[in-house]
């Protein structure tokens, strides 16, 4: 039985292996993550960032317990911490406030370092959230690095991405920026036992307002507030939860508020509009690779070394280099049909 | 890029809260370009051997300072063969007297170091132990 087959059947080890495949990017794992692609699309993927901190893995383990409690989903948890940038290590430590998911076998917690790539989470982390997805893990949970700018990557990646945020810690309403805010589906105040609280929720609530002005009308030619403000129909405006990841308090209210937002997904069209939007920037990027290598291998030898000298050189400006290198003779061009007259 | 990183579990199995040396080692592993996941004080051999196998790990390390050692080891060892992980190495560390020494070796674990040892030579000879 191929290894893909193995994951498909449901085998941890096999699962784990090619976790391992797909992270490296090996030849092996982009084979199966072809042949595992018809199998995904069903799992509901969900992202948590936030400052260094906060709380992200703890609330992570209450998630899934809870997830696990309500019905038998099988979920799965990407937690992602940093590579150190002088010797490509990094310690994996999400795990610490994980333990009392272990002995559960229908949770499966993979810890990633993120090799170099910048915005919280590592080139292969979607990779790893397809692979889960067709393994049928229905809920997947992706702890990105806390680092508390603007992780848009997350944001691209799952279907739901929750903000975690904690008193004390950004507590300076210019730690509150709009960056984040843009991407939080929804808003948690975790450490809701420590003073502050309610400093941080007033700083929240007004940047949320900041973020999505009230709309006016125009009457007679003056601006006018409508006072009994109602959002449009389908926007959604990410709620404001508070809780406490050590003991489990207003854990509920999150799921609740993750389940209401995984409805908005689905009724407003958006579900389906960043499904497409995600697939077809893989694709993209994927046609791009693909073109490139082609390219380069179909160009003389050493053509796009000496035309990058010129460019160092500054003697060549990089359009004209593309531009020199597209034109360029190309010896052995990689498909043998001729070139039409 | 396609070069295997080496995975490493670093635990502290049983009940003492000597955690220094699992956290030096975590680091030196680290800074030596390892990818080391570090799971905190009190595991369970279950636990640990879950971890190693979701991890998919070439190498756990187990720090023991409590004297549990010979009832901790055997167990562990036990549970990551029953998992398929038999190809993974194990390094343990801690207060270790040299009577347990040959009996941990026959159980099958790589490399044994007590208080003092050096951070280089334990990743030089984790480093050893993958080429084989
Ligand atoms: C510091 C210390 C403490 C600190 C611990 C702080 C902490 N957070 O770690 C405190 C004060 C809390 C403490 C408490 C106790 N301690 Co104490 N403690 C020590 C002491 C003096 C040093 C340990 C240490 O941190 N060393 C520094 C680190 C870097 O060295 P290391 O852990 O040995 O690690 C090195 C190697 O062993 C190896 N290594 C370690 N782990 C790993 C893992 C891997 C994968 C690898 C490859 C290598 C490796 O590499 C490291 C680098 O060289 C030792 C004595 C000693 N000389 O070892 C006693 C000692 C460990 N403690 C001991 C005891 C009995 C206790 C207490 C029970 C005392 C009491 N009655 O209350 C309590 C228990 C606390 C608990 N909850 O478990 C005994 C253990 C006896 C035994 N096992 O037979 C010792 C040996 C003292 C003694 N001679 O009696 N202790
Ligand atoms: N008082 C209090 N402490 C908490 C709460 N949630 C988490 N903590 C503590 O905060 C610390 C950090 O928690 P983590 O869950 O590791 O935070 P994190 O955001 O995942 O951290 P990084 O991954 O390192 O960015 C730990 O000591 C937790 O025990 C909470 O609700 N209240
Ligand atoms: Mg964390």
């Amino acid at each position: 039985m191929s290894l893909t087959q193995q994951v498909l059947k449901g085998n941890r080890l096999a699962l784990s292996r090619l976790l391992t495949l797909v992270e490296n990017n090996s030849p092996e794992g982009r084979a199966a993550l072809a042949e595992l692609f018809s199998h995904t699309g069903k799992a509901h993927l969900i992202g948590v960032t936030g400052s260094p901190g906060t709380g992200k893995s703890s609330l992570v383990n209450q998630l899934v317990l809870q997830y696990r409690k309500m019905d038998q989903k099988k979920v799965a948890v990407i937690a992602v911490d940093p590579s150190s940038p002088f010797t490509g290590g990094a310690v994996l430590g999400d795990r610490v406030r994980m333990r009392d998911l272990s002995g559960d076998d229908g949770v499966f917690i993979r810890s990633m370092a993120s090799r170099g790539s910048v915005g919280g989470i590592a080139q292969t982390t979607a990779a790893l959230a397809q692979v889960f997805d067709a393994a049928g893990y229905e809920i997947v949970i992706i702890e990105t690095v806390g680092a508390g700018q603007s992780e848009v990557e997350i944001a691209r990646l799952a279907h739901t991405t929750l903000v975690v945020e904690a008193p004390g810690l950004g507590d300076d309403i210019q730690a509150i920026k709009a960056g984040i805010l843009e991407i939080a589906d929804v808003l948690v105040i975790n450490k809701a036992d420590r003073p502050g609280v309610e400093h941080t929720e007033r700083a929240l609530r007004s940047s949320l307002e900041l973020a999505r002005p009230v709309s006016r009308v125009y009457h007679h030619g003056q601006a006018m507030t409508v006072k009994a403000h109602k959002p449009p129909p389908n926007t959604w405006i990410p709620p404001i939860n508070k809780t406490i990841a050590t003991d489990g308090s207003g854990i509920a209210k999150v799921i609740e508020s993750i389940a209401k937002h995984m409805q908005y997904l689905r009724t407003s069209g958006e579900w389906n509009a960043r499904e497409r939007a995600r697939l077809r920037s893989e694709t993209e990027a994927l046609v791009r690779d693909t073109l490139m290598t082609q390219f380069l291998e179909g160009l003389p030898e050493g053509a796009f070394e000496s035309a990058l000298e010129r460019v160092f050189s500054h003697s060549l400006s990089p359009i004209e280099a593309a531009q020199f290198l597209a034109q360029t003779e190309r010896p052995q061009t990689p498909r043998a049909t001729k070139e039409q007259p | 890029m396609s070069e295997h990183m080496i995975r490493v579990l670093v635990a502290k199995p049983g009940l003492d809260g000597h955690d220094r040396g699992a956290k030096v080692v975590a680091r030196a592993l680290r800074d030596a370009g390892m990818e080391v996941i570090y799971t905190g004080l009190r595991q369970t051999p279950e636990m640990i051997a879950e971890a190693a196998l979701q991890e998919d790990v070439d190498v756990v390390g187990l720090s023991i300072l409590s004297g549990a050692h010979m009832a901790l080891a055997p167990r562990i060892m036990e549970l990551l063969k029953a998992n398929g992980q038999d190809q993974v190495k194990v390094f343990i560390g801690g207060i270790i007297p040299d009577e347990d020494m040959p009996r941990l070796k026959a159980m099958g674990i790589t490399g044994i170091y007590g208080p003092g040892a050096s951070t280089e030579e334990i990743v030089k000879e984790i480093r050893e132990a993958m080429k084989s």
